[in-house]
């Protein structure tokens, strides 16, 4: 245990209100804490500089899965376990629940949140990809009231992101229009269970006869943010997945991400296997 | 109460304090007014200590500080070359060498006071590699980098080239392996020049601690007490280590007059502690065109980072095991032990064994390819039998079957048909990715117990006493670290005495109190030490029958009373039994040839792998491992020692890969320093044969490292099946795989 | 600060800074060493204990946050004399060697039947995945769950 505990404030605001108005009261000195299974690893490595932390753990306001004809809106505080059991998730976003089950073991996943997963904004995390490619908005409150945002604008630049110093992530939600479509999410990671991603990608189109549309590609650990491959889409929509277009989705993946060496693994490697992905994907439309 | 427990699956021992989370292990224990230590370490590899200073905004006249220049005996730890400083002075030969010691109440502040000491260094040219050492890129350590080396010399390989039909190269390494034991290393210690020194710790072996600490403090025996708390694994990692933070902890006590706790954290464990030794084996084969070995000639390194510590015995067993289970006439095996700037490289289960075994059994498939022969056919032309000697020229005296365990082996694993089936299979292609499958096998052999003279030399000891109420103490220095000691020991000496379990007690290892029984290594404990156990007690027994208390024939209150009798009339019943070598084992240090082991353990392991395509990771499908293991004592521990083994192999081959940056591991956490999780791990059946050793406790011989030894070359053969690319080094990741495959 | 939960049916009260970890609490306030740190990065699964239901690693949950929970660590697993079915065939079939990833295990495999009173292997090895072992190779920690819903 490196970090001075000492020297660490978390405070336990009895509403979500008053957490607002801690945030709003001084703007920067305070972040949220939630499962904390992110922000604990960094304390136990002494690798925690920010010292004052509002516990939200207990804020009911952040808890819950709202379900209507359009959306699904999912709190912040849903953890791992909450969205694995969710009946709505499992058959329209199948994506969501297969990232949660690799997220960890089950003692993560049972305190692990989705907002806190988006705030700590590893691009190595699993579920924003499936969040990507299912065109999540993120809700931010504050004193001030509060905005939707696409997720897929949310991050701008390696851990930076549009959230202001007294804003706090409350809501996710998704538009529920995946039904009648191909959903593909593969991780591939260290080993087979607790594993950090080498490379992750999460997938969806809809086939027009035998041409694609609305194809959403989204991938994890190839680059300093998850992204949504936006040109990759573009090279494919309205094509048929032969071999050709193939070929030329993953020529054009190849310029649209940016995988480096680190402790994990290799440029190459991730390159070469994001690749494969797509390739693989585009083979289950075929099929 | 289970009549002759020898061969039955008796429940562990201390089973129940482990399940209740009741066992204590050094982290569990406290003492009033206990103080918090905390090692200092140097930032860079080699240079010399310019300066040191205290830092921040930190308290430090409550801090008790120690250097080398408080050491009151002699500053190495005690143990081969003794070059290994327990502090560096003036001069650090690798990453994170400890230099300094802190120690407060403050748990907290400890820390706090560890980040805010600097150490500047000078720095000096460091080596990071084997090849660099051997290269002379920079002598680091004596004339030329080289801490030990051996040759074995059988026969006239230099002659042999000339009339082989076939001569056949390779070159294969291995590299480090952490041995991860859940628990970290800890040890808590109370130290005053009046009294002596206490330390409580998790280790392996006691008495190598208590060697240590004569030195490190300058004190007699008797005043260094050294106790084995109960220890969360060790695998080699607790062998030598715990000498060194055991004598930081005591060197904190004696300086402050309190207890001292140092207990590492899971970074610092990886990253200051010992590693397997990386290791490079070059094979030169020559064969007649029948596949017959004609001369083997090896080279094999391995890196022992910046001290010799144990590096010396881990080459010697390496050395033995590099020309495996086969008749060959010429052998020449060259072996050297390098100096790098690294933390030092130590024990790990195999000891030097996995590492040429995997290179020799990687290299007899390839010869076995050269010569048109399957490696079944190639294994079965060479096998040693009965008669005929090893590479060391020890004669083989028992009857050894590898034929038998290679057929029961292969048809276990159903390995011929699925070779055939997966070779058609990987043909076919369905347009997309698929999944390539293979089959191969490694045969092998493990000597167990102290290589040669050792068991000699270290005069091993165990004592049996009895108590008035009748119950029978063991009392060794063997520790129980998970792998069955206690439970062993107790169906050993029950077995003798005819006496119920509960009877039998097992002294907690205390130097104290325990006599040597040698260090808890080398596939020795059940063995070795078991045979001492069942002597000691049956010592008991004798002194009972000859004094006319017990009558030959007895049954357990008998046995009770008889004790409580002899107590009353003479105060003590204790007996000792001291090691007795076998007859007609002999052993040539200086030319390494001769019986290097008492008995060997035999065995074929068969890996089925598949390689993925899209991902370039390969898996491990299905496991069998097939042993011949002299007698099996408790079939549960026994399985259970085959399947941790093959578990912790697995991960050698496959998962476990330290990152090595400027000499340091960069990937000390266990988030990026990856081994297998439960689903990871294929089903591995292990079948046990038994063919007795004599000089065994109920005919058993050592199996502790043996499965170890088998998995990498395997699973790599099998890799090769599949994917019909030879890898020749491991750990070997997706990211050798792929480039192996797409070049 | 003063922080009130339950463990093991039992109320607590302890007086801590609110970052530190329940897992120190426990072992050094409350005196309940049978929870373990392996690892301090909640990969292991030693310092598991069950929180509000739910198993959780201890190392990663601050005191702060356990006002007012339910707490089970291994300690109160067996009920008094009597071991859980899981402990017996931890005992029994090999389950345990050096038993450090013990508590941690059982906790985990307690909760799983909790769940899933008859899990197949592939659930077991999924339920377990967060608890690392690396004495056993996992076979007889398999084969102890099973034995103890069998029973």
């Amino acid at each position: 245990m490196r970090a001075f505990v000492p020297n660490y404030q978390l405070t336990t605001p009895p509403s979500l209100a008053d957490a607002l108005a801690l945030l709003n009261r001084e703007p920067g000195v305070w972040k949220p804490f939630a499962g904390g299974t992110d922000l604990m690893v960094l304390l136990e490595a002494g690798k925690l500089p920010h010292l004052n932390y509002i516990n939200i753990w207990g804020l009911q306001e952040l808890r819950g899965i709202d379900v209507t004809d359009s959306h699904i809106t999912l709190g912040a505080l849903t953890t791992y376990t909450d969205v694995q059991s969710h009946p709505v998730l499992q058959s329209e976003f199948p994506m969501l629940c297969q990232a949660a089950s690799e997220t960890g073991g089950l003692a993560i996943q049972n305190r692990g949140t989705l907002g806190g997963n988006i705030v700590n904004a590893s691009p190595a995390a699993d579920s924003p990809p499936a969040l990507l490619a299912y065109d999540a908005e993120i809700e931010l409150i504050s004193t001030d009231g509060s905005r939707w945002l696409a997720y897929n604008r949310f991050h701008t630049g390696y851990k930076q992101m549009l959230i202001g110093p007294n804003e706090l992530l409350s809501r996710v939600r998704m538009p529920r229009n995946t039904r009648g479509a191909g959903h593909y999410y593969r991780k591939v990671g260290t080993r087979k269970a607790q594993a950090i991603s080498k490379v992750c990608l999460a997938a969806l189109a809809k086939l027009d006869d035998d041409q694609i549309s609305d194809i959403r590609i989204a991938l994890g650990s190839v680059a300093p943010i998850v992204v949504r491959c936006v040109q990759t889409e573009d090279a494919l929509r309205g094509q048929t997945p032969d071999a050709g277009t193939i070929n030329s989705a993953c020529a054009r993946l190849s310029q649209e991400i940016s995988p480096i060496d680190d402790i994990r693994s290799t440029a190459d490697y991730r390159l070469q296997v994001a690749r494969n992905l797509l390739t693989d994907f585009l083979l289950t439309l075929r099929a | 109460m289970t009549a002759h427990p020898i061969g039955k699956p008796v429940p562990r021992k201390e089973g129940r304090k482990k399940v209740t989370g009741q066992a204590l292990y050094v982290d569990d224990l406290s003492f009033p007014d206990m103080l918090h230590g905390a090692t200092v370490r140097s930032p860079a590899a080699r240079g010399k200590i310019t300066n040191i200073s205290f830092d921040g905004d930190i308290p430090w006249d409550e801090f008790v500080i120690v250097t080398a220049k408080d050491i009151p005996g002699a500053n190495y730890v005690a143990l081969i070359l003794n070059d290994q400083p327990y502090l560096a002075d003036g001069f650090v030969n690798h990453p994170e060498e400890p230099v300094l010691l802190l120690a407060h109440k403050d748990k907290y502040l400890v820390e706090e006071a560890r980040r805010n000491v600097r150490i500047e260094i000078e720095e000096l040219p460091a080596v990071f590699s084997l090849a660099d050492s051997l290269a002379k890129k920079e002598i680091i350590w004596g004339e030329d980098n080289v801490f030990k080396k051996f040759l074995v010399d059988k026969g006239n390989v230099d002659d042999a080239w000339a009339s082989a039909d076939l001569i056949i190269e390779g070159e294969y390494e291995t590299g480090a392996q952490e041995q991860l034991y859940i628990e970290n290393n800890g040890a808590i210690a109370i130290a005053n020049p009046t009294e002596g020194v206490t330390v409580w710790g998790s280790m392996q072996c006691p008495y190598y601690v208590h060697k240590a600490l004569v030195k490190l403090f300058g004190l007699p025996d008797e005043k260094i007490r050294i106790i084995q708390t109960e220890t969360g694994g060790g695998f080699g990692g607790k062998e030598e280590y715990p000498s060194l933070i055991a004598g930081h902890a005591a060197l904190l006590a004696w300086k402050s007059g309190k207890p001292v706790k140092i207990i590492y954290d899971r970074a610092e464990d990886m990253v200051a502690t010992t590693k397997r030794h990386p290791s490079r084996t070059r094979h030169k084969t020559a064969v007649t065109k029948d596949g017959k070995l004609l001369a083997a000639e090896i080279d094999f390194v391995i890196d022992g980072g910046a001290y010799c510590t144990l590096s010396p015995v881990v080459l010697s067993r390496g050395t033995i095991h590099a020309a495996g289970p086969y008749v060959c006439p010429n052998v020449r095996i060259h072996s050297r032990a390098v100096a790098t700037n690294v933390p030092p490289h130590g024990a790990f289960r195999g000891f030097g064994a996995p590492q040429s075994i995997f290179a020799l059994e990687r290299h007899m498939d390839k010869v076995a390819h050269a010569v048109g022969l399957t490696p079944e056919e190639f294994r079965r032309h060479n096998f040693i039998h009965e008669g005929e000697t090893t590479a060391t020229s020890q004669l083989i005296r028992e009857p050894v079957d590898m034929d038998g365990l290679l057929t029961r082996a292969l048809q276990l694993s159903d390995y011929h048909a699925k070779r055939e089936r997966f070779a058609r299979e990987n043909e076919a292609s369905n347009g997309g990715f698929s999944k390539k499958r293979g089959i191969g096998f490694a045969t092998f052999m493990h000597g167990a117990g102290f290589t040669g003279s050792g068991e000699v030399y270290l005069q091993s000891v165990v004592s049996a006493e009895a108590t008035a109420e009748g119950k029978v103490r063991i009392l060794a220095a063997s520790t129980e670290i998970g792998q069955g000691t206690n439970t062993i020991f107790t169906q050993i000496a029950s077995e003798a005495l005819g006496l119920d379990f509960e009877s039998i007690e097992i002294v907690q290892p205390d130097t104290g109190r325990v006599p040597n029984s040698g260090p808890t290594v080398a596939s020795r404990t059940s063995m070795v030490v078991g045979k001492l156990v069942e002597s000691a007690v049956l010592g008991l027994k004798q002194t009972l029958v000859g004094s006319g208390l017990l009558p030959p024939e007895y049954n357990e209150p008998d046995f009770k009373k008889a004790c409580a009798e002899y107590i009353a009339k003479f105060g003590s019943l204790k007996t000792s039994s001291t090691y007795q070598p076998p007859p007609n084992v002999h052993w040539d240090d200086e030319k390494y040839q001769g019986d290097a082991y008492g008995a060997y353990a035999w065995a074929v392991y068969v890996a089925e792998v598949s390689f993925d395509e899209l991902t370039y990771e390969a898996r491990v499908e299905d496991f069998v491992a097939m042993q011949e293991v002299g007698r099996v004592l408790n079939p549960v521990l026994a399985a259970g020692q085959i399947e941790g083994g093959v578990a912790q192999a697995i991960g050698f081959t496959l998962f476990e890969n330290v990152v090595w940056k400027d000499g340091r591991m960069a990937n000390n956490q266990m988030t990026n320093y990856i081994i297998p999780t439960p689903a990871d791990i294929p089903p591995i059946r292990v079948f046990f044969e038994e063919n007795p050793y004599a000089y065994g406790p109920g005919g058993a011989k050592g199996i502790g490292e043996l499965p170890m030894d088998g998995a990498a070359p395997a699973i790599l053969n099998a890799i090769e099946n599949a994917t019909g690319i030879s890898f020749n080094q491991i750990p070997l990741m997706p990211e050798g795989l792929m480039k192996g495959m797409v070049g | 600060m003063l922080i009130t939960f339950n463990v093991n049916n039992e109320s607590r009260t302890v007086d801590v800074f609110p970052m530190a970890r329940l897992l120190d609490v426990l072992r050094e306030q409350l005196h309940l060493t049978g929870t373990k740190e392996g690892c301090g990065e909640g990969e292991c699964g030693a310092c598991t204990v069950v929180l509000d239901g739910r198993i959780v690693n201890s190392c990663l949950v601050p005191v702060a946050q356990v006002d007012g929970s339910e707490i089970t660590t291994i300690e109160g697993v067996a009920h008094q004399d009597q071991l859980h079915a899981v402990q017996q065939a931890f005992i029994d079939h090999g389950g345990a060697q050096c038993g450090i990833c013990t508590p941690g295990m059982v906790l985990a495999a307690v909760d799983l039947l909790n769940r899933n009173p008859e899990p197949s292997e592939a659930e077991i090895r999924n339920g377990l995945a967060g608890n690392l072992c690396r004495c056993t190779g996992y076979m007889k920690i398999f084969e102890s769950v099973v034995r103890a819903y069998q029973k």
